[in-house]
């Protein structure tokens, strides 16, 4: 039974390393400051050849061409923003898993917003037609008309019930 | 009238949010297709080598920028197998309708490309080694074979992923290197 747990937790941790590295030993960074910043930026670009999964985890040749080239941007001392801007000029904004904000994806970042701000509206003026209604029905008396509809109505029966 | 207004938004909503949902229906769309960032632009910079253990001189913008008609562009290797068989297509293309044709070898060992280029024939013009896979990430390459339709000018006009071997696949090679001809 130890057995047993001993190699299941092995084997979770064995495929929790192999999956997690993707970037190769030779591709490594020596300081580790920019190597961060490189993780961090390859975790943001998408591979374009396994299309969910980013750069940093992939083993696509594109991917690994792609970890070479970005450290090699980082060395030469580009900023984040640089970087994301060469891969964006060679492969359109389809390599950044967080869409850019601009007039075209103002729709994918506020359209949830807007609708929510829509939803609450709608409840808040039905809410407040249904009180009010519901206020007016309790002061508006029956008419005698209405009474004597009432009346039969509400003793039609009466009579066969209880003879 | 503003309860008529009212009335109308959920039958707007119906439609706009139908019209968006038929469009992601259409069997023809594939939502894998990567809009290629090229198009309209003039060839990227670079410059490759030649394949060792060829003839075939190397490529570059510069090469490119000089042609002064449409050509295309593919990129293929030897470890790529729908290269293999879009190669016979390739070739028809240069031998029957004098279509020009530049390659790019791509993160392939020049040997094996130089024994493909044997066994095959090579209908390319001229071939650049990018053995390495840097100019591919330059051209914006997701995976071979590709094929670029360049005008006159060297500007990208048409991009197509994956091999061109159907009749469809061949039309739409044909028609973009017509229209890049009309506007040059």
């Amino acid at each position: 039974m130890k057995g047993w747990l001993g190699s299941l937790v092995l084997v979770l941790a064995l495929s929790a390393t192999s999956s997690v590295w993707a970037v190769e030993p030779d591709e490594l960074l020596d300081d580790p400051v920019l190597e961060m910043r490189a993780r961090e930026l390859s975790k943001q670009l998408r591979c374009v050849v396994c299309q969910n999964q980013d750069i940093d985890s992939s083993n696509a040749g594109v991917a690994r061409t792609m970890r070479t080239l970005l450290r090699e941007r980082l060395i030469a001392g580009d900023t984040d923003g640089e970087i994301t801007a060469f891969f964006v000029d060679r492969y359109g904004d389809f390599v950044l898993f967080q869409p850019r904000l601009k007039p075209a994806t103002y729709l994918l970042w506020f359209g949830p917003a807007v609708l929510f701000a829509i939803g609450i509206g709608v409840v808040l003026v039905t809410l407040r037609r249904r009180s009010t209604a519901v206020l007016d029905g309790a002061t508006d008396p029956l008419s005698p008309d209405e009474e004597r509809e009432f009346e039969a109505i509400f003793h039609k029966d009466e009579g066969q019930k209880y003879p | 009238m503003m309860k008529k207004i009212l009335l109308a938004i959920p039958a707007l909503v119906a439609v706009v949010l139908g019209g968006f949902l038929f469009w992601g229906l259409n069997p023809d769309r594939d939502p894998n297709a990567i809009p290629s960032a090229l198009i309209s632009d003039p060839v990227p910079n670079f410059e490759l080598p030649p394949v060792d253990g060829t003839k075939t001189p190397g490529l570059s913008a510069a090469a490119l920028r000089s042609i002064g008609e449409p050509f295309l562009v593919n990129v293929f290797a030897s470890w790529c197998v729908p290269c293999r068989a879009e190669h016979a297509v390739l070739s028809r293309f240069v031998e029957q309708d004098g279509i020009r044709l530049m390659g790019i070898n791509y993160m392939d060992k020049p040997a094996d490309a130089a024994n493909w280029l044997d066994e095959l024939g090579n209908p390319y013009e001229r071939i650049g080694s990018d053995s390495e896979g840097r100019v591919g990430i330059e051209w914006g390459i997701s995976g071979v074979p590709e094929t670029f339709v360049i005008d006159g000018m060297g500007i990208v006009v048409y991009r197509y992923v994956g091999p061109i071997v159907t009749p469809e696949a061949q039309a739409e090679i044909r028609a973009a290197l017509a229209a890049a001809g009309g506007q040059s």
